[in-house]
């Protein structure tokens, strides 16, 4: 095996009471890419955090290339050759790419002159690794896969031998992502060293070649990874067997309850972004919408919630017209019985500042039974979250914690308790596991095959293929604002991939 | 990931952090008095002597604290709501002349018992009026609140100030002030309450105002916290998109926020018109709506925090007065710099020393700080 590049030596560190690494030891080799995998809140963060002198290890060595390091802030990292891309991108945005290249690794007091270098040694980055960037662009100009790619480029102008990346898809676009991957191989022939955190197993397997498992604080398993398994590594990292694709029977559709004609959506810039849809979902089925990011998903499902205005067409819900064209209020749909758990839970589905009780009830705060009079029924509040907080395992189970508190899952159950619990007759779901680990997935998925199992209509709207591919009885594919196609569940993911992409096979064929 | 310090025992994070901002505030005034040759402890002494020490301090304190919990209040009630309302000197001020109708017209007739209901409804929905204006615009238009209220702070002074040295004015009077109101509209002095414990007062402005304050800032928590209006103000001050999606309407919580913000700033005049003054006189505001800035983010935007950090002003005030009396070397404006002092640690330096004081509390016993509600277990 090649020379380690990294080894970690009885690292600990605590923050308060909580143990967040104890006792790791992990050694990572030279020219490879190694996968660390593990539950929110498992201590990945935290040790590469300490890794690029972000936090001091309590106790334990860091050892760089053999040598002993002291790594006490992230320049310290920088200059023995550690670069980091952040899951939250620290670029600034009115900036062209060039400056944030070069931002903090100036060379003179006047610009001119980096740029000028920056501008050569730039060039020379993107060809050896593939790494195309305009680096005249703005930053606020570009899509999320480029921006990071600017993330990396930073990394490497700064000459960083061992490369740290923080969930790094979470952002991006299945296709986005499939090239951020050959990048990182081709980073590796270089002779770099990858460190990829996630929490996703696919990726682990589809690039890495050595893979550490993390639970709880603690390093539980390294395993190569072509000698590994999804399942394996699903099951170290939650501690006991899970299932990853839900069983579910039959479905039996209904009526129509939510029946979408011809409908137009534009944004806030004019663009159209939903362009002339239709579909209908019936009682007791899931139809599931695939699609990568940002091609009207979003739009389509804040139309038929009430938040955005349409530009023309109908929606029905049970029959009965919502209006589209005068913003239609969010809470009238509600007690029409239509609930949305939106894609974004930490600016639209939930307060982050508010107690989880007073989640509990957002939205449906105009309820009587959460009232008296003018007032608020504290007592009813508490009660009622309380009684959620049981039904969906939600953890801590404490109501009156800030809702900022709790995990991506257990935050995303506070929303599912919230708008399941209404019995509502149609369920519109925008990236029900959106940043939620393995064992809350499970959960969730459970839940809305049951929603659909007791006759409600479900709308799923996810960038996860697996996800839809296991969740709907029907996969409707979009692309460019518009359906491209309907599938049903015996889909192969290639077929759905190339309908992501805009190409129809059975089209063609015709 | 979490932070590493999450969260601090409530009697740390409202008791300890506001006295230890408040003790480097003093420190560094200390400082200051050194620098003009004067003793800093005999002026410590004396500022809170002046504040407290007599009867008559005491009242002087409070009539003073009465203004600021108004103007803090009603700043309060904007952030909530997630608008800077800096507009609260403005509508005070206009709220005057609500006043000044009220007293105007029934001094004469009615006893101060029913004049006082009146002007305070006179006084709120001049105020809520006048920052329905900039309330409307921020809500149908995008104009920035910050900025349209502050000029409206101009223009209810320039509207002021044409009323007071002309229609208002007494056709005899030099004075740019409208006549002295009669009995039937004076309020009857508090000073009693302090000579109940032994206090001599010679003669104090204390009047029945402050206990509108106190039952202000009762009504206040109530509205942030236990109605539904104030759950629908405060979902919209932490996410604008989350009220939307609620069913929150934007236009209809902006309104409703900055009415009431305006109400209780307008209430703040019945406090020197009715209960000092017994005039309207040009400036009676004189900066009050912007020591409730202050005054609310010293408070952490709480009723019960805002009393307090009101009466730690009206302290100011009061035993600043007596200082500059005291020490010829200390002038007016030496207190403004001790006052400017406090708010420069107590508001916009609040976070300065949290970070610390976090991580002296997670070493000393880390329970305290909430660590192991933060991680979770899992999900």
């Amino acid at each position: 095996m090649a020379q380690a590049a990294i080894e970690l030596i009885g690292i600990n560190k605590s923050f308060g009471a909580v143990r967040a690494n104890r006792d790791i030891n992990l050694e990572i080799a030279r020219g490879t890419i190694h996968g660390i995998v593990g539950e929110n809140g498992a201590g990945k963060s935290t040790l590469m955090s300490i890794l690029y002198g972000f936090y001091q290890a309590d106790s334990g060595e860091i050892r760089v290339g053999g040598q002993q390091a002291s790594i006490k802030t992230p320049n310290d990292a920088i200059a023995l050759g550690i670069g980091m891309v952040h899951q939250h991108f620290m670029l600034v945005d009115n900036f062209t790419v060039l400056e944030n290249v070069i931002l903090g690794a100036e060379s003179d007091a006047l610009l001119k002159k980096s740029i000028a270098k920056a501008r050569s040694e730039l060039e020379r980055l993107e060809r050896e690794y593939g790494l195309e960037v305009d680096p005249d662009a703005i930053i606020e100009e570009l899509p999320v896969g480029l921006q990071q790619r600017v993330e990396i480029l930073k990394a490497l102008y700064r000459g960083a031998e061992i490369l740290i990346l923080d969930e790094p898809t979470g952002v991006l676009t299945p296709a986005e992502a499939d090239h951020l991957f050959r990048i990182l191989k081709q980073l590796k022939d270089q002779g770099k060293t990858v460190v990829l955190i996630t929490h996703k197993l696919r990726e682990i397997m589809a690039i890495t070649d050595t893979v550490s498992v993390m639970r709880q604080g603690t390093m539980v398993a390294t395993r190569e990874t072509r000698k590994t398994t999804v399942e394996e590594l699903a099951e170290l990292m939650v501690g006991r067997r899970v299932l990853l694709r839900v069983e579910k029977g039959e479905a039996e559709a209904g009526n129509v309850k939510l029946a979408v004609k011809n409908l137009t959506v534009k944004d806030t810039r004019g663009v159209t972004m939903v362009d002339d849809i239709s579909f209908d979902i019936r009682a007791g089925e899931i139809v599931g919408i695939a699609g990568v990011a940002g091609n009207g998903q979003s739009e389509l499902l804040e139309a038929i919630s009430g938040i955005r205005r349409a530009v023309s067409g109908s929606v029905m819900l049970d029959g009965k017209p919502i209006d589209l064209t005068g913003a239609a209020d969010p809470g009238e749909l509600r007690d029409r019985g239509l609930a949305h758990v939106p894609e974004d839970r930490h600016h639209v589905g939930l307060v982050l500042a508010f107690e989880e009780n007073e989640n509990s009830i957002l939205g449906y705060h105009d309820d009587p039974r959460y009232l008296k009079g003018p007032f608020l029924n504290i007592d009813a509040i508490r009660n009622d979250a309380k009684d959620k907080i049981a039904k969906y395992d939600i953890r801590p189970a404490d109501c009156r914690l800030k809702t900022a508190n709790f995990s991506g899952g257990n935050q995303q159950k506070i929303v599912l308790a919230r708008e399941m619990e209404q019995d509502p007759g149609v369920l519109i779901v925008g990236q029900p596991t959106r940043g939620v680990d393995v064992g809350a997935i499970e959960f969730i998925h459970k839940r809305l095959i049951a929603m659909r199992d007791q006759g409600k209509a479900v709308l799923v709207v996810s960038v996860e293929l697996d996800e839809i591919r296991s969740l709907s009885d029907r996969i409707l594919v979009m692309f460019s604002g518009r359906i491209v196609g309907e599938r049903g569940p015996e889909a192969t993911e290639g077929e759905l991939g190339l309908l992501m992409a805009g190409v129809d096979h059975q089209e063609a064929a015709l | 990931m979490s932070t590493p310090y999450a969260k601090l025992p409530a009697w740390a994070d409202y008791g300890l952090i506001p006295l230890i901002n408040l003790f480097v505030a003093f420190v560094v005034a200390g400082f200051v008095v050194v620098l003009v040759g004067e003793n800093p402890f005999r002026a410590a002494i004396i500022l809170v002597e002046g504040a407290f020490g007599k009867g008559t301090g005491i009242a002087f304190t409070l009539f003073y604290a009465t203004t600021f919990i108004f103007t803090g209040l009603s700043v309060a009630v904007a952030a909530h709501c997630g608008l800077f309302n800096i507009g609260t000197e403005g509508q005070a001020y206009i709220a005057g002349l609500g006043i000044a109708v009220v007293c105007l017209s029934f001094d004469s007739t009615l006893p101060w018992w029913l004049t006082f209901p009146l002007a305070i409804v006179a006084a709120a929905v001049v105020g809520a009026l006048w920052a329905l204006i900039p309330a409307y615009l921020q809500a149908k238009r995008g104009s920035h609140i910050v900025i349209t209220t502050i000029m409206f702070n101009f223009i209810a002074a320039s509207i002021m100030v044409y009323l007071l040295v002309g229609p208002l004015k007494p056709a005899a009077s030099q004075a740019p002030q409208t006549r002295n109101f009669l009995a039937g509209a004076e309020l009857p002095k508090l000073n009693w309450i302090i000579e109940l414990f032994g206090a001599k007062i010679r003669s104090a402005p204390l009047n029945v105002t402050f206990l509108l304050a106190l039952a202000m800032a009762f009504l206040v928590w109530l509205l942030i916290w236990r109605t539904k209006l104030g759950y629908e103000m405060r979902t919209y001050g932490h996410s604008p998109k989350a009220a939307r999606y609620a069913g929150i309407s934007e236009t209809r919580i902006i309104i409703t926020a900055m009415m009431i913000s305006g109400a209780l700033a307008g209430m703040m005049a019945l406090n020197p018109v009715m209960g000092d003054q017994h005039n309207v006189a040009i400036d009676f505001v004189s900066g009050a709506g912007f020591v409730g800035i202050a005054v609310a983010l010293m408070g952490r935007l709480h009723p019960v925090g805002i009393v307090l950090a009101a009466i730690l002003f009206g302290m100011l005030y009061q035993g600043g007065a007596e200082l500059a009396f005291e020490m010829p070397a200390i002038s007016r404006d030496m207190i403004v710099i001790i006052q400017g002092l406090v708010i420069l640690f107590a508001g916009a330096l609040e976070h300065m020393f949290r970070p610390y004081i976090q991580a002296l509390f997670a070493s000393l016993s880390p329970r305290s700080v909430g660590m192991e509600a933060v991680k979770g277990k899992g999900a």
